[in-house]
């Protein structure tokens, strides 16, 4: 086992209070985070060498990321590494090894969207992000009026098939998380701004009984889509000793895309592959683990990326999700999304560094649900499409 | 008003052409490597396996299994929304490939995994046809 590094660790965070945006730009959404998220940690923009960024808030460059002019930070280090929902992760893992190897001190990570002001249908909806580039892949796929909750659903049907997992088992994913966000009041307010049809706790009939979207997925197995942001710091060992907050050490990062193949299995995410790299370096085993931080896109995502990062064993997820495992006060391990997760907090199209923020309340003992005695975390994002294109960034951190 | 045409291959991606261009017969391609035999699809110019680039067509007799699929009920795509609810699923075709496609001509609710398929094609504009899969 490697000896466990704590090179780099999360001292700031801040999350935008709202789903609903109407007046913010994304770009303004990210320099309010930005600054909430420095003003956490005790920092300042002079402070700030290293910007990763996934290009949502547009450019003046093709190619130069646009960040560092707008919030007025000179850096070294820049990242636009833009993998859809687990970004945040890739660049949390980017940050670590550029501050490991004396190239950054303090990383800052940034996201704001207005997803749903522009209309667009993710989860329950429509059509991804689709370019005008003819690629040979697009031009196969793209007639047969798949959407992005049908091709999740694929990966659900497959899953049912071979492994007898039911609609049941994967709704208390959505009963569990969505406990978490009626403790949580900027979820209340999300679901309210949003006119959720209730903002209480739901049950697992709720969920089986909400209306199909793509069989097997109902609309309660689906994230909601909202607007949102928000803001990590990342920073060296010997920065974050002198910051406001204690520090959240990433301990190990891995990162992984799974494409479609001709007799692949379906079921199997990129997770399987960025879980062991990740647990790996951070020398940390999945059966030690508080909490997880897992991409809610959907249900299904959920349960397949728990069983590739080895929390239980292949085909396994349904039945370890039953009887309310995964509540913030559950006896067993690990509690999910206690944030109320995408399912029922925020959504805003790439929720990876929500996953990060959530973490890292966790390990302060700042949480809304917070998970007593918690000392280890594991985030794992996932973007793109589950059945056919998706990436996996996952990253273990663990309490000072 | 809105396109709300059902959107439809391009013919000027160099990979995919030679696969549309078999449609307007009615035949489904795909490719075999001269070198290391594997079947290749998507296609490519190239071999994802062995590296080489001397890659042949064959036509599919185009019969296959269900691997899995989707009812769709909801889509925000306008030419699909009259179409609810209909089918997508991957179809394993017995020479080797998977690939995307619709289960048409039966009840949605019908359709299972590992049920046996066979190719239909649904001629469009310009004579390229949609090679689509209805039970065996």
């Amino acid at each position: 086992m490697p000896s466990q590094t704590r090179d780099a660790a999360i001292v700031g965070i801040h999350e935008y209070p709202l789903r609903r945006i109407e007046e913010l730009s994304s770009l303004q959404i990210k320099a309010e985070c930005a600054i909430r998220a420095l003003q956490d940690a005790g920092l300042a923009w002079k402070d700030v060498d290293a910007v990763y960024e996934c290009g949502e808030g547009g450019g003046v460059l093709s190619g130069i990321p646009s960040t560092p002019e707008y919030f007025g930070v000179e850096v070294g280090v820049t990242d636009t590494t833009m993998v859809g929902g687990s970004s945040f992760e890739f660049q949390a893992a980017h940050a670590k090894r550029a501050i490991a190897a004396g190239k950054a001190r303090v990383a800052l990570l940034t996201y704001g969207s207005t997803l749903r002001r522009d209309g667009a249908r993710l989860g329950a909806g429509g059509r991804s992000f689709a370019g005008d580039v003819a690629h040979p892949v697009s031009n196969l796929e793209e007639f047969w009026g798949l959407t992005l909750a049908g091709d999740y659903a694929m990966v659900a049907q497959r899953h049912m098939h071979d492994f007898g997992t039911t609609s049941d088992q994967l709704a208390e994913i959505s009963v569990a998380t969505r406990l978490h966000a009626t403790r949580n009041p900027q979820a209340v307010r999300a679901m309210t701004d949003l006119a959720f049809q209730g903002t209480g706790e739901i049950t697992v009939e709720d969920v089986v009984t909400s209306r199909m979207i793509a069989d097997p997925l109902h609309l309660l197995d689906c994230c909601m889509i909202s607007d949102g942001g928000g803001a990590a710091v990342i920073a060296a060992a010997e920065v974050a000793r002198d910051c406001r907050q204690p520090p959240v050490w990433l301990l190990g990062g891995g990162e992984a895309v799974k494409s479609p193949e001709n007799g692949g299995d379906i079921t199997v995410t990129a997770a399987a592959r960025s879980g062991p790299s990740a647990f790996g370096e951070a020398g940390v085993r999945p059966d030690e683990i508080d909490l997880c931080l897992l991409y809610d896109s959907f249900t299904i995502t959920v349960l397949t990326v728990l069983e590739d990062l080895g929390l239980c064993r292949k085909g396994e997820g349904g039945s370890f999700v039953q009887g309310g495992r995964l509540r913030f006060d559950s006896p067993e391990k690990p509690a999910l999304n206690t944030d109320g997760g995408g399912l029922s907090s925020n959504h805003p199209g790439m929720r990876g560094l929500f996953l990060l923020i959530e973490a890292t309340r966790q390990l302060r003992g700042q949480s809304t649900s917070q998970v007593e005695g918690a000392r280890l975390a594991v985030a794992s994002g996932l973007g793109g499409r589950l059945g056919s294109r998706h990436s996996a960034g996952t990253i273990v951190l663990a309490k000072d | 008003m809105a396109d709300v045409r059902r959107p439809l291959p391009r013919l000027d991606e160099p990979d995919t052409q030679p696969f549309w261009e078999a449609t307007k017969q009615h035949e489904l391609r795909y490719q075999v490597c001269d070198d290391c035999s594997s079947v290749v699809f998507f296609p490519r110019r190239h071999c994802p396996h062995c590296m080489g680039f001397r890659l042949s067509w064959r036509t599919s007799a185009g019969e296959g299994t269900v691997y899995t699929f989707t009812i769709i009920r909801q889509t925000g795509h306008p030419a699909f929304r009259p179409l609810v609810p209909y089918v997508v699923a991957w179809i394993d075709l017995d020479e080797g490939f998977r690939m995307v496609s619709n289960v048409v001509g039966v009840d949605a609710e019908q359709v299972r995994i590992g049920q046996r398929v066979r190719v239909t094609w649904e001629d469009q504009e310009g004579g390229i046809a949609l090679p689509v899969f209805t039970p065996a």
